[in-house]
């Protein structure tokens, strides 16, 4: 069958098998590995992806219930991460700067040492996204509820906790100095 | 570029940037020109001789190009293969299967759905037999004989192994004032990294040159493994470890999924790509634990700790696949005595088969340490409520003290440092402990049921030596070498593997602080045995006390012959120059020295060198570690258990580490946290149980259940500084730390708090439903469903 999705802003029209996951549409029809296949049952949340403006386990999403709509990925988080123009040099940011500016969210984890081997993070990223979206100001209770659907083997949470919070003082200092 | 001491320090990690993009480069990530795609078929029966297999129809399947099975293989002599432990293993099964999952058939399609389609074709006929799945029945007289493939072989035993000194326990044992004792077990359980095994193989079939990438912590080792078993030249094998999602021993060994996809690429002459399932992962690949104890402890009334005895029998499944030194069949599990300075101690572990997936030492648990953690911590609290003393009372009472080391244990290991009391005191003076007891004595009086559990564990790692630790003959001895470019950048080659540990930050600084560079001078390469020495790799926490000494001793040398440049550029001699601020400096003389950029210029440039001196600035080293690095700690865990439910909440974690020297607190910080949610998983959640059929019960995360953000608490850490004395500087592994030692510090926790009603003991995992159990006086085992 066909499908038509909006992936990190571009349109991609496809021919999928109706039994194509969302995840393996993803990763290997469109190249995004950034997402990550890591259990089958919905359980470990390294899949998750915004379909729209929801978080979603695409290991259970088929990529047909896709069609027509909106798909983010982690390639999608940072400003200008896809597009063409945002290399490091044209903004001034030295030879291998590139990559675009990163979400506060990106930026929180890497300040505070939210990822090791990096296999649950763009899970961990996208939720957390979606969360300080709509609560700018969570307490450490709710940031952990809000990522119970994600598991991390490295970390014990407590940088993960400690990222997101370091996000939502960064966009709380940002919204205060506008 | 830095002053000595400034490179080391919570440097943000070099790793990171390509992960928050997503653009990391896991083995699933790869995507090569007419790749194909392989799937395992698995036994759903614990135990069947098979009768026969049908490929016929997966063959005919439009988008499928090759089917392999037991018989592809023994045609090509690679049915079997060795494991780690002295033992063989089935590729894909022949005569029989022997754990349910085990390996029969491999199909190869164009595409990963289609492959998953064909197993489905594929028709195997059993004959079923009874399975062995209680371990303390495997050597029963008339158990079934599961490895009836070995000439000769009668029963389901493995081996004996002893330690210590029977006879001086034994005497200790008969006149000591006190003797508890207690059999516990350590159930299975299974390390599931979030990404899964897996591997890209592409064989070239005109330079007969084999290309895998693949989930490997031990590429080196694999390297060499693929050379025995297939035959091929060593020369003519490359072993990628690209990005890896998580270890934790699981992906030390190799597996028959990786040689069906490099043998698949053989046969199709195309690359192929195979990753397994979650299911695959935790039924199939190496478990951990599976130890039954039974431990003995004498004392003297005062609360002397005098012996200890135990008698373990280890489960490893159906193949011995556990990995470890191999004059260890046991791991280190006689380092039990622990902490605390015991006369005498003796062990004798006995191992077995049973119809269960094969493995037995990995998952974060340093070659073992951790179930000998467990039965002395376990026995200590046990000790300590028979005598009737506060169980920290009773550790201090009984730690080794500074001034014993280096200390040597019973059975005969060397600790290298410690100051163990003051990490014991720390760690209670962060948790308040007596403020802590007396809100307990409270609770208590209103019917509410908090528990305070501590442990204290001493761990051994940073294997070998290399003339007294091997896998498969290869010594655990690793390379390292360091080439400096003309404008001082550094690319640092090792043969150890991160899986998350952050060694591209770690060791770069190791390199900096050495060479007055800053890390970001530093580039680490890793995981590609093309481009890296030999090494055996990372577990067992060795990365820091085996390449990371290696990399101080490479830029030693590298430093020693910037010395000999520097005095030819300098006009000196060698001897009038000294290592200052980051630089070779004239003895007195801050105005006339050479940084290690000048110098790397100059030996790359036209300065005429002195004689017998080469040009450029390279070294290589093989570090061969003296001993072991003994890094220890003193945790305290604060439980609130509702005896309704059986819930168990985890308030209060307090963890005090002490590893030696620190190269970037922010990732041992890391570890510890990761360590820690690990215990919790263990104490509380994980296992891998089986029926009366040999049906394993945690084949996926819907009952394997792992701990996620909510279960875990705020994680509060202390550290305190023992350097070793034997590692270059002076530090010691942590990788593995937290999980060696924080279940015991849960398990006494929710002891702690269900002593009012008279509970003793429960096994792991506590899970509500155990701890309900106990509470009501029926304990069960919580590593078998038995209806």
């Amino acid at each position: 069958m066909q499908i038509t999705v909006t992936v990190n802003g571009a349109e991609h029209v496809r021919e999928v098998e109706a039994r194509l996951l969302l995840i393996h549409f993803l990763r290997d029809d469109l190249g995004l590995t950034g997402s990550h296949w890591g259990c089958d049952t919905s359980n470990c949340g390294a899949c998750v992806v915004w379909l729209d403006e929801t978080p979603v386990k695409s290991c259970t999403v088929l990529a047909a219930m896709a069609d027509g709509h909106r798909v983010r990925t982690v390639e999608g988080l940072a400003t200008n991460a896809a597009s063409e123009e945002g290399s490091g040099e044209a903004r001034g940011g030295g030879w291998g700067a590139g990559g675009g500016e990163l979400d506060p969210v990106q930026q929180g984890f890497t300040e505070c040492h939210g990822l090791q081997c990096g296999f649950c993070t763009p899970g961990m990223m996208m939720t957390a996204r979606w969360l300080l979206d709509r609560n700018p100001d969570p307490s450490p209770e709710e940031i952990r509820e809000a990522l119970s659907g994600i598991l991390c083997r490295c970390t014990g949470y407590e940088n993960i906790v400690r990222s997101v919070l370091w996000a939502s003082k960064h966009e709380a200092a940002g919204r205060a100095s506008e | 570029m830095t002053a000595d001491g400034e490179a080391y320090g919570p440097v943000k990690r070099k790793e990171d940037g390509r992960f928050i993009r997503g653009q990391g480069t896991f083995t699933d990530d790869i995507q090569l020109p007419g790749m194909l795609h392989g799937a395992v078929l698995r036994s759903p029966l614990a135990h069947a001789r098979i009768v026969s297999v049908d490929t016929l129809a997966a063959e005919a399947h439009p988008r499928v190009r090759a089917v392999i099975t037991g018989q592809t293989l023994h045609e090509r002599k690679v049915a079997w293969m060795p494991t780690l432990s002295q033992d063989v293993q089935a590729v894909l099964a022949t005569d029989k299967v022997r754990f349910q999952g085990q390996e029969i058939a491999f199909v190869i399609a164009e595409d990963r759905y289609s492959a998953r389609d064909a197993l489905e074709l594929i028709a195997v006929e059993y004959e079923p037999l009874p399975p062995v799945v209680d371990a303390t029945r495997a050597l029963d007289a008339g158990a079934p004989v599961i490895r009836d493939d070995l000439t000769g072989k009668q029963d389901n035993h493995i081996f004996d192994w002893e330690a210590g000194d029977a006879a001086a326990t034994d005497a200790v044992f008969a006149s000591a004032d006190v003797v508890v004792a207690q059999d516990m077990l350590y159930p299975r359980s299974h390390p599931a990294p979030l990404e899964t095994c897996g591997m890209v193989a592409e064989f070239n079939q005109v330079a007969g040159q084999l290309t895998v990438w693949t989930t490997s912590q031990a590429p080196h080792a694999h390297r060499t493994l693929y050379a025995l078993i297939l035959g091929l030249p060593e020369h003519k094998i490359r072993v990628v470890s690209p990005d890896i999602g998580g270890g934790f021993g699981n992906k030390v060994p190799i597996y028959p999924g990786y040689l069906c996809t490099i043998i698949g690429s053989m046969i199709t002459g195309k690359p192929v790509k195979w990753v397994e399932d979650r299911s695959e992962n935790l039924m199939s690949t190496t478990f951990a634990r599976d130890y039954h104890m039974h431990g003995e402890m004498a004392a003297t009334r005062d609360g002397r700790i005098l012996a200890l005895r135990a008698r373990v029998l280890a489960d490893h499944g159906a193949f011995n696949g556990s990995a470890q030194p191999s004059k260890f069949p046991a791991g280190f599990f006689h380092i039990f005595t622990g902490s605390y300075d015991l006369r005498a101690a003796h062990c004798q572990v006995t191992g077995v088969y049973t119809n269960k997936a094969p493995g037995g030492v990995a998952y974060s648990c340093s070659f073992r340490i951790t179930e000998a953690v467990y039965l002395v911590e376990r026995m200590t609290d046990i000790l300590a409520a028979e005598l009737g003393m506060d169980p920290a009372e009773l550790r201090m009472k009984n730690l080794l003290r500074p001034e014993q080391f280096p200390y040597t244990c019973p059975t005969g290991w060397q600790y290298d440092s410690g100051d163990y009391p003051r990490a014991l005191q720390v760690a209670m003076d962060i948790a308040g402990y007596p403020e802590l007891r007396r809100e307990q004595a409270e609770k208590r009086e209103r019917g509410e049921y908090m528990g305070i559990g501590i442990s204290f564990f001493t761990e051994g790692v940073g294997a070998g030596p290399r003339k007294h630790m091997d896998i498969l003959g290869l010594g655990m001895a690793d390379g390292a070498s360091l080439r400096v470019h003309p404008t001082g950048k550094a690319v640092l080659s090792v043969s150890c593997q991160t899986q998350g540990q952050g060694h591209e930050t770690t060791f770069a600084q190791i390199v900096a602080q050495e060479l007055g560079l800053t890390p970001d001078d530093v580039e680490v390469v890793h995981g590609d045995t093309d481009r890296t020495p030999f090494g055996l790799g990372t577990y067992g926490s060795r990365s820091t006390p085996v390449s990371g000494a290696a990399a101080a001793v490479v830029a030693r040398k590298v430093r020693e012959r910037a010395k000999i440049v520097a005095s030819a550029m300098l006009e000196v001699s060698p001897g009038d120059l000294e290592w200052s601020g980051g630089r070779w400096q004239v003895r007195g003389d801050p105005e006339k020295a050479r940084s290690i950029a000048e110098i790397a210029l100059a030996a790359h440039g036209a300065l005429e060198l002195p004689d017998g001196v080469e040009g450029h600035l390279n070294a290589e080293t093989v570090y061969n570690p003296p001993s072991l690095t003994h890094p220890f700690g003193a945790y305290i865990c604060v439980t609130d258990v509702d005896p309704g439910t059986g819930q168990v909440r985890i308030r209060r974690f307090i963890a005090v580490d002490d590893c030696g020297v620190r190269i970037n607190p922010m990732i041992v910080e890391g570890q510890v946290h990761g360590g820690l949610a690990d215990g919790v998983g263990m104490a509380l959640m994980q296992v891998i149980a089986f029926d009366s059929g040999g049906n394993c019960l945690g084949g996926s995360f819907m009952d394997y259940l792992l701990p996620t953000a909510v279960e875990c608490p705020s994680w509060e850490l202390g550290a305190t500084v023992t350097p070793s004395p034997h590692h270059p500087i002076g530090a010691k592994g942590v990788g593995e730390s937290a999980t060696v030692g924080s279940p015991p510090a849960i398990v006494n926790s929710v002891l702690d708090a269900l002593r009012p009603f008279g509970v003793r003991h429960a096994d792991m995992p506590l899970t509500p439903a155990n701890v309900w159990s106990a509470i009501q006086g029926r304990p069960h085992r919580s590593d078998l469903l038995t209806s």
